[in-house]
């Protein structure tokens, strides 16, 4: 390669660069609001000098659905077709933490079986944001064909949740009290085919991506996050694995049923985007291989659901907590607050992208070539439904 | 290993606490001064080991006239969330910033700003929008925000639907004599 002449460049000092926008020597640019491969409207607003990003700003509201607003208005049974739409490709962790804070503040215990099978639900919607996520950063970074197969794949795992749940993306499967209905039969068969499936794609996209000269060319030290960034933002999941630390909520908090089962925690050290490619993949088959434990560890029979009052009647005592979950994207969050009525008095839903797509976003993208911001945002895995609920 | 007792302990100790409220042993409320707030979140934060902001919300009080803000930290040492709360008056309605000691604090305040009206000096861009673009009125997650007259106010209904009663509904359509 050869050294560029920076001195037509303005300096970046500390993630800011200093420059005179009014010197007509920048242009302003505006990258979205539509991205392919990132579920939901996010706009960047870039300013470049060349063909270099010197200052990003994140312009979010074009989702804005004012779901939190909403529910203060509407009973807690009202707000599962709400909570699921929170996050579109990962509807099952809302739903959970919606419904677990729910059965803390009100008392209730849910039967052993329900609570495999939310595990399960759980995995199989991780695979499935995966899987989508594959799709978006490999598109973003001119694999196209990858981005297909992995599309078609999450289908499949789409497939399995209209058997297991009668919808297939907003599933408003897991309710207070247990989960809406049990498996119907041969559906370990059905899925264990898809698992297959799946796996064969994991091993392709690997060769693809992994082996990829031109992709490791743009991946290797874009968006580097250093271990000392991780706290200072408040990175977490996936984007603060790439970069050695180890942590994750199903093995700090077990939550469900994640301390019975075997896995580790996937970490890398590089902090760039092609150390994140390296963790999601592996988490990929992490979670093939928890779906499967959870199939032979779950029981065979026994309730799926306990009685829970009339839900149109149903008022649950003053209280607040919060609940956490591992989603793709990292600590997913719901705080719930009640006053004895019979609604919500407030719920805030605590999205890992609000702080990845906004602040972390905004601070690595100064600096990055203008091709390369798409891959930055898929590397970043931001979904924006969750930043504007 | 410090535990989440002993941190609470220590923030009875130096600053005092108003209210506390252990919601499971790894999740405690505790209730604090306005203008303690940033004093604990610093101990909290470089002390404590409490690293992580997780986030931070706010609820309005419309009955008692005030808002309550919360922080809500969390220890990777010992996996502990400490939730940091204080109550802030409804009229005059303005906190402290904490920009400073976190990354995406900035944020979270300018959406405070513009859904409750919370005005945080000295936060960069947090006169910015955030989500609402030309918002003008009340900030839409106050309680006295209607929804319902706002959407009457703001959009034309389609014409040709009508309402109907579901009991003489019923009675025309599926139970005729």
């Amino acid at each position: 390669m050869f050294d560029l002449d920076r001195k037509k460049y303005p300096k970046i000092d500390d993630g800011k660069a200093n420059f005179e926008l009014y010197s007509h020597k920048y242009l302003k640019l505006w990258h979205g609001p539509q991205h392919p491969g990132v579920t939901g409207n996010m706009a960047l607003e870039l300013t470049v000098s060349g063909d270099e990003i010197i200052d990003l700003k994140t312009h979010v509201g074009y989702l804005h659905r004012g779901f939190e607003k909403l529910m203060e208005r509407r009973r807690f049974i009202q707000c599962f077709p709400i909570v699921c739409r929170i996050c579109v490709p990962e509807p099952d962790t809302n739903e959970y933490l919606f419904s677990a804070a729910i059965e803390e503040l009100a008392g209730i215990e849910i039967p052993e079986k329900a609570i495999w099978i939310r595990t399960l639900n759980l995995e199989m919607t991780r695979l499935a944001s995966y899987l989508m996520w594959v799709g978006g950063q490999a598109g973003a970074l001119g694999l196209g064909a990858v981005g297909q197969w992995a599309i078609a794949h999450r289908d499949y795992v789409l497939d399995l949740f209209e058997e297991m749940t009668g919808a297939r993306v907003y599933h408003m499967y897991m309710v207070p009290g247990g989960v809406r209905g049990d498996f119907p039969q041969g559906f370990v068969h059905r899925l264990e085919a898809v698992l297959q499936k799946c796996e064969k794609l994991i091993k392709d996209a690997k060769i693809v991506m992994l082996n990829n000269s031109v992709l490791q060319d743009r991946l290797v030290g874009l968006g580097i996050i250093t271990p000392e960034m991780i706290d200072k933002f408040g990175i977490v999941g996936p984007n603060a694995r790439g970069s050695g630390a180890k942590r994750d909520v199903r093995k700090d908090n077990p939550y469900l049923k994640y301390n019975e089962l075997d896995f580790e925690i996937v970490t890398e050290t590089d902090g760039d985007g092609f150390a994140r490619l390296k963790v999601r993949f592996r988490e990929m088959s992490q979670s093939i291989s928890l779906i499967r434990q959870i199939v032979s560890k779950m029981p065979k029979t026994g309730k799926f659901h306990v009685k829970t009052p009339n839900p149109l009647h149903w008022k649950i005592p003053v209280g607040e907590t919060y609940l956490k979950a591992e989603s793709t994207r990292g600590e997913y969050g719901f705080y719930v607050a009640t006053d004895g009525s019979g609604f919500p008095r407030k719920v805030t839903v605590r999205g890992p992208s609000y702080t990845h797509a906004v602040s972390l976003l905004e601070y690595l993208g100064v600096g990055v070539n203008i091709a390369d911001i798409a891959g930055l945002m898929g590397s970043l895995h931001t979904y924006p439904p969750e930043i504007e609920r | 290993m410090k535990t989440i007792l002993n941190s609470v302990k220590n923030i009875e100790q130096i600053f005092g606490v108003l209210a506390k409220k252990i919601q499971r042993p790894d999740l405690i409320f505790i209730t604090v001064e306005k203008k303690q707030v940033l004093s604990v979140l610093s101990h909290l934060r470089d002390i404590e080991e409490y690293t992580h902001l997780v986030m931070i919300t706010a609820i309005d009080y419309l009955e008692q006239g005030k808002f309550q803000i919360l922080y809500l930290l969390h220890n990777y040492k010992n996996n502990t969330d400490l939730g940091v709360k204080t109550f802030i008056s409804r009229e005059d309605a303005h906190m402290y910033s904490a920009h400073h000691l976190w990354g995406q604090v900035a944020t979270y305040q300018r959406e405070l700003h513009e859904m409750f009206g919370i005005d945080f000096p000295g936060s960069p861009r947090v006169n910015e929008n955030f989500a609402l673009e030309g918002w003008e009125g009340i900030p839409p997650m106050r309680r006295d925000f209607d929804t319902l007259r706002y959407s009457q106010e703001t959009y034309n209904f389609r014409k040709g639907r009508a309402t109907n009663d579901p009991k003489k509904y019923m009675k025309k359509n599926l139970h005729k004599e």
